[in-house]
C-alpha cells in the first residue's frame, strides 16, 4: 500500500511540474488530467470511492475536456501567449515564495500533530458522504446549490443577450446579376 | 484468490476483443440483410473468417503520420480509446456464482460500491482518445470531428447521470452486482423505469458515437471524421474501439434494466447450481447481443440527425425528460411509502 501511496504521490508531483513546464498548452492539459488521476487514486488508497469516481468524473471527464476544447479551438501555442510584465513576474514569485515559506513552517510543525480521530475506513463511502451532507451538513450543501443555480441563470443570460437581426428580404436576383453568377 | 480474478479478466479481455471483432461481421450482415443484399460472403463459410481477414489487412497496410501531426498524440489517441474502452468491463456481473475445484468465485472482475459510477467515469474519460487523436492530426476535418465528439460526449452524459440517478434512488446500490441483486429480488427496472430506460438508451447511442448521432465521423460533410489521418491498425484501434464500446455498452443496459444475468423462473427448476449460473451468463449474453443487434438495427434504418438537432434533443428534451424521471420516481416512491403506512 504504502508503494502505491509513493507511486501516486511521485506521479502526481511530477504531471504537476510538467503542468507548469510544459511550453505547449496541450501537453499542460494532458499533465494535469494525469495528475487528477493520480489525485483520484491517493482518494481510493484512502478508501473515499466515491469521492474519486466523482472526482474523475467531475474534474477528468468534464472540466479537462472543456479545457482541452477550447485550446483546440483556439489552437494555442507558445507564439500567440501574452508574455507577462516584469512587474507581474516579480509579484508572481513573491507569492509563490510566501506561499512556499508557509507551507514548509506548516509541514515542520505537522510532523509532530498527532490525529485527532482514529481513520475510519468507511468514511469515503457514498452511504457516510450521503448521510453527512443532508443531515451535519444541510445548509452548507443547499447553499451551494444556490449557488450553481445563479451559474446557470448566468449562463442562460449570457447565451439570450445575442437577439437575432430580422433577416432582409431576399430580392428576386436581376437577369444580369444571375448571369454574373453562373459564370 | 488474485489469480482465479486474474483468469477471469484474461477471458473476459479475450471474449471482448472476439465480440467487437465479430460485431464487425454481425454489423455488415445485418446492414446487407436490411439493404437486401448478401454481405461478407468468401472468407470461409458464410464469410466467417471475414473479421481475421480485416484485422489481417489492417496490420498489413502501411502505417502513416502525416508531416504536420503532433507524433505522441497521433499514437497516443488511438492507444487511449481502445484502454477506456476496455477498462469497463471489469465491474459488470456477467453471471452469479460458479463453484468449480471447492472453490467458490463470482463472474464479475471486482463489485465495488462504486461501480455505477465507475461505468460513468469510465465514459467521461473516453473522449479523450478521439480528441487528442483528432486534434493530433493537424486537420482541420478531424479537429471539427474531435470537437463535436468532445461537445456530444459532455451534453450526453448530463442525460445519462439523470436517469442513473432516478435508477438509483428505487434500488437504492450504486454497485452493478447489487443492482442485479435488486432486479431478481423486485423483478426488472425496465417495468418501473421506462422513462430512464428510453434516456439512457438514447444517451447510449450518442456516447458509443453510434449513428443516428455518429456526428464525430460524418463522411458526408467530414470526410472520415476524427480518423480520417489514421491508417492501418491505429484506425483499427478506433474502429475497435467503437465496437467494445457498443458491447460494453450493451452489457451495462442489459444489467441495469433488463436484470443482467437474471432469467426469471430458472432458480424454480432446482437446477445444479454451477449449471444454473452458466445459463444465467448465457442469459446475459444473450440480452447484450440483442442490444448489440439493436444498434445496428438503428443504425441502418434512421437517418443521421445535424448538429444543431443532436445538441436540441440532448439540451432541452432529454435534460428535462431526466428531471421529469426522477421527480416522478420520488414522488411515486414517496406515495407508495405513505399509503403503506
Amino acid at each position: 500500500m504504502l508503494a502505491l501511496f509513493y507511486l501516486f504521490a511521485a506521479i502526481s508531483v511530477i504531471s504537476a511540474l510538467i503542468v507548469v513546464s510544459a511550453r505547449k498548452p496541450v501537453n499542460s492539459v494532458i499533465a494535469l488530467v494525469v495528475c487528477f488521476l493520480s489525485i483520484a487514486g491517493h482518494y481510493v488508497l484512502l478508501n473515499a470511492q466515491f469521492l474519486a469516481m466523482v472526482h474523475v468524473i467531475v474534474y477528468t471527464g468534464a472540466i479537462m475536456v472543456l479545457f482541452l476544447f477550447v485550446i483546440m479551438l483556439l489552437n494555442l501555442n507558445k507564439a500567440t501567449e501574452p508574455m507577462k510584465s516584469l512587474g507581474m513576474r516579480v509579484a508572481a514569485i513573491t507569492g509563490g515564495a510566501l506561499l512556499f515559506i508557509t507551507l514548509a513552517a506548516a509541514i515542520r510543525q505537522g510532523v509532530h500533530i498527532e490525529s485527532a480521530n482514529p481513520f475510519d475506513a468507511g468514511v469515503g463511502l457514498v452511504r457516510t458522504v450521503g448521510h453527512v451532507l443532508f443531515t451535519e451538513f444541510l445548509l452548507p450543501f443547499e447553499v451551494s446549490s444556490v449557488l450553481f443555480l445563479s451559474a446557470i441563470v448566468g449562463v442562460v443570460m449570457l447565451a439570450k443577450k445575442e437577439k437575432h437581426q430580422p433577416e432582409a428580404p431576399v430580392e428576386p436576383l436581376t437577369e444580369a446579376e444571375r448571369a454574373r453568377r453562373t459564370a | 484468490m488474485i489469480i482465479t480474478t486474474a483468469i477471469l479478466l484474461l477471458v473476459l479481455f479475450v471474449i471482448t476483443l472476439t465480440v467487437a471483432a465479430y460485431s464487425t461481421y454481425g454489423e455488415r450482415k445485418v446492414a446487407a440483410f436490411l439493404q437486401d443484399r448478401i454481405g461478407p460472403n468468401r472468407a470461409g463459410p458464410f464469410g466467417i473468417l471475414q473479421p481475421l481477414a480485416d484485422g489481417a489487412k489492417m496490420f498489413m497496410k502501411e502505417d502513416f503520420i502525416p508531416a504536420a501531426a503532433n507524433k505522441r498524440l497521433f499514437i497516443l489517441g488511438p492507444a487511449l480509446a481502445m484502454t477506456t474502452a476496455l477498462l469497463t468491463g471489469v465491474v459488470i456481473p456477467w453471471g452469479g456464482e460458479l463453484t468449480l475445484f471447492g472453490e467458490t468465485f463470482k463472474l464479475q472482475g471486482t463489485d465495488p460500491e462504486i461501480g455505477v459510477l465507475y461505468v460513468f467515469a469510465i465514459a467521461s474519460i473516453g473522449v479523450y482518445g478521439i480528441m487528442l487523436g483528432g486534434w493530433a492530426s493537424n486537420n482541420k476535418f478531424a479537429l471539427l470531428g474531435a470537437v463535436r465528439a468532445a461537445a456530444q460526449m459532455v451534453s450526453y452524459e448530463l442525460g445519462l447521470g439523470l436517469s442513473i440517478v432516478a435508477l438509483v434512488m428505487m434500488t437504492g446500490t450504486l454497485s452493478m452486482g447489487g443492482m442485479v441483486d435488486y432486479q431478481i429480488e423486485h423483478g426488472w427496472n425496465v417495468i418501473y423505469q421506462p422513462l430512464g430506460f428510453i434516456i439512457f438508451l438514447v444517451c447510449a447511442f450518442a456516447e458509443t458515437n453510434r449513428a443516428p448521432f455518429d456526428m464525430p465521423e460524418c463522411e458526408t460533410e467530414l470526410v472520415g471524421g476524427y480518423h480520417t489521418e489514421f491508417s492501418s491498425m491505429k484506425l483499427g484501434f478506433f474502429l475497435f474501439a467503437e465496437y467494445t464500446n457498443m458491447f460494453i455498452s450493451s452489457a451495462v443496459i442489459a444489467t441495469l434494466y433488463f436484470g443482467g444475468y437474471h432469467v426469471p423462473g430458472l432458480d424454480r427448476l432446482g437446477l445444479d447450481p454451477n449449471l444454473a449460473t452458466l445459463i444465467g451468463t448465457a442469459s446475459m449474453f444473450a440480452k447484450t447481443f440483442f442490444f448489440i443487434f439493436f444498434f445496428m438495427w438503428v443504425r441502418w434504418s434512421t437517418p443521421r440527425f445535424r448538429f444543431d438537432q443532436l445538441m436540441n434533443l440532448g439540451w432541452k428534451r432529454l435534460i428535462p425528460l431526466g428531471v421529469l424521471n426522477i421527480l416522478l420516481t420520488g414522488s411515486i416512491y414517496y406515495i407508495s411509502e405513505y399509503l403503506k403506512g
